[in-house]
């Protein structure tokens, strides 16, 4: 199975996509792929140690080696669909990040995949689900896939509380209806109880160095 | 949001009607947060030629009374200083920002603190000073580009605010105050005389040494004005502190870790944090390590303000030094490791 992660930068995608890694290679050989080629900062890359303790095999783009002061990629995302049981594509964030997606879709167009659009609705440019659908669909529109889930990462960092979650109810209910996404996934930090439908829980992996 | 945004947010909200610049990792989202939300608010935004050309705009978006601004990262920082230089020769308001990476040269695109000196001395050469703003989160951030504005207009002069890619990629809750901008008259600006006033010229070039040299005393007199009033600092612990750690920008949210870290060791460490660099706070300074058996300076830098911080004590007190480079960013464990060796060498 492919997952596909797309959503505006700053959304959370890398914090979910690494949770969602590490969860999945409980049960099957699982490697997340960094496609982010446009920012150098936050990225699933700087997590490898924790994510290959877990298990996960990291493939990330390169920039550390190059004469460039942007990443880029060294390898093959068509030879990987098939090595691993769940492959995780942690795209770059808005359609800048996502445009890479467009040169692989036909890698992906044959086999089982999913896309999910992570959106946080406290995050300035999404704060409503018109402009997080404006968001999104610039992103499909060059990446040449389109979502299929919708993830509501509506979250304030440190200050996140169950009431942050439940008060974005009904902006992802809004997008769903305007986007025509029915699945929906409500991501819960692990330290916070709240019953939803469809909860993923996760642990804060993308942190700051103070923390 | 991310820290460049918030930059530019609060910028648009300051009332900054221009913003020229060119882009350079780690602070891009500065410019493209402005391409999207200026022109909406009847503002102009322009990705410039180059950075030269980018300040060059600012400085006649300056002399024309409006509220300009212009972003870069260190190498792009170098290659503004000549527009700075003649801004702060034509007193002219404008605010810079930089949002530092390694260098020198082309350095790396990770966090730094390596242009402290070239902020506080050196953004331009004929005895000109820059106020110069060193948030420590995203929401400081918000706070000081207001601060920068009000400032710059108040004295005719540019102002900088030096975070560095840290502070400008990360993410944290924000909140905008409600405040209005502050508009100031701009008698001096180069608006059209319309035959009812004296040309207004605004220009760094004074060829008769005893105007060139009143100039230069005026400007003095309001940069020793600048440095009595309006320095600022944060003080964490520091009242009962024998070690006073001193860091600002994101090193400083790092040290505040290993200072509650050494509390919690029984260690009295307390943190003082510049919030300007220049004018730095010099007495703010000394009242916080009035207790202090020694200071011990973090920069992602090989030391740099520790410099400022032996003059303000005028070397009173041991200063030590800890330092990352390089885009390697400091632990909370690695200063407490520094805190723990220098109190248990008997401070």
């Amino acid at each position: 199975m492919i997952y596909i992660i797309i959503g505006h930068y700053g959304s959370g995608k890398t914090n979910f996509a690494c949770n969602l890694a590490e969860k999945l290679s409980v049960d099957g050989s699982t490697a997340i792929v960094d496609l982010d080629i446009v920012n150098p900062y936050f990225r699933t890359a700087d997590y490898t140690r924790e994510l290959e303790a877990a298990g996960v095999k990291v493939i990330a783009s390169d920039f550390q080696t190059s004469t460039l002061d942007i990443p880029s990629l060294t390898f093959d995302i068509n030879a990987l669909t098939g090595d691993f049981d769940n492959l995780i594509i942690d795209a770059g964030g808005d359609d800048e990040g996502a445009k890479v997606l467009g040169r692989y879709k036909n890698a992906f167009s044959d086999k089982p995949k999913t896309i999910l659009y992570v959106v946080n609705f406290r995050r300035y440019l999404t704060r409503t689900a018109e402009d997080a659908l404006e968001i999104l669909r610039e992103i499909e529109a060059v990446s040449g896939v389109r979502a299929d889930t919708i993830v509501n990462n509506t979250n304030l960092a440190e200050e996140t509380t169950a009431q942050t979650i439940i008060d974005s109810d009904n902006e992802c209910q809004k997008l769903s209806n305007l986007s025509g996404i029915k699945n929906i996934i409500t991501v819960i930090p692990e330290n916070i109880t709240l019953t939803v439908k469809n909860p993923f829980t996760v642990k804060i992996i993308v942190n700051k160095p103070w923390n | 949001m991310k820290g460049n945004e918030a930059l530019a947010e609060a910028a648009i909200r300051a009332g900054c009607k221009c913003f020229f610049g060119y882009p350079i990792t780690p602070q891009t989202e500065v410019a493209a947060y402005f391409a999207k939300k200026l022109p909406k608010v009847g503002g102009t935004f322009l990705q410039a030629e180059s950075e030269v050309a980018a300040i060059n705009m600012v400085y006649g978006a300056a002399a024309a009374g409006v509220r300009t601004m212009t972003s870069s990262s260190s190498p792009g920082i170098s290659l503004k200083t000549e527009g700075i230089s003649y801004i702060c020769g034509a007193d002219l308001p404008c605010v810079i920002i930089n949002v530092q990476r390694g260098g020198p040269g082309l350095g790396g695109i990770q966090p730094s603190q390596a242009d402290y000196f070239q902020a506080t001395r050196a953004l331009g050469h004929g005895d000109s000073r820059v106020i110069v703003f060193a948030p420590s989160s995203v929401q400081e951030m918000v706070n000081v580009v207001n601060d920068a504005f009000n400032l710059a207009d108040t004295y005719r002069m540019p102002a900088m605010i030096l975070a560095d890619g840290l502070l400008g990629q990360m993410m944290e809750p924000v909140e905008f105050p409600e405040t209005e901008a502050k508009t100031f008259d701009k008698p001096w600006a180069t608006t059209g005389h319309a035959n009812a006033r004296e040309h207004n010229i605004a220009n760094s070039l004074y060829l008769k040494p005893d105007v060139l040299e009143k100039s230069i005393i005026d400007r003095a007199a309001r940069y020793a004005e600048i440095e009595k009033e309006h320095t600022k600092a944060d003080c964490y612990l520091t009242d009962d502190a024998e070690i006073v750690v001193c860091a600002y920008g994101a090193t400083a949210r790092i040290c505040k870790s290993a200072v509650n870290a050494a509390r919690e060791k029984g260690i009295k460490a307390g943190l003082f944090r510049p919030v300007t660099l220049w004018p730095y706070p010099k007495k703010e300074l000394i009242k916080a390590s009035e207790n202090a058996k020694c200071l011990l300076t973090v920069e992602m830098s090989t030391g740099q303000m520790i410099e400022d911080v032996k003059l303000s004590i005028d070397c009173k007190k041991p200063v030590h030094f800890y330092g990352r480079t390089g885009g390697i960013i400091p632990t909370p464990a690695e200063v407490l490791e520094q805190i723990e060796k220098l109190t248990g060498e008997g401070v």
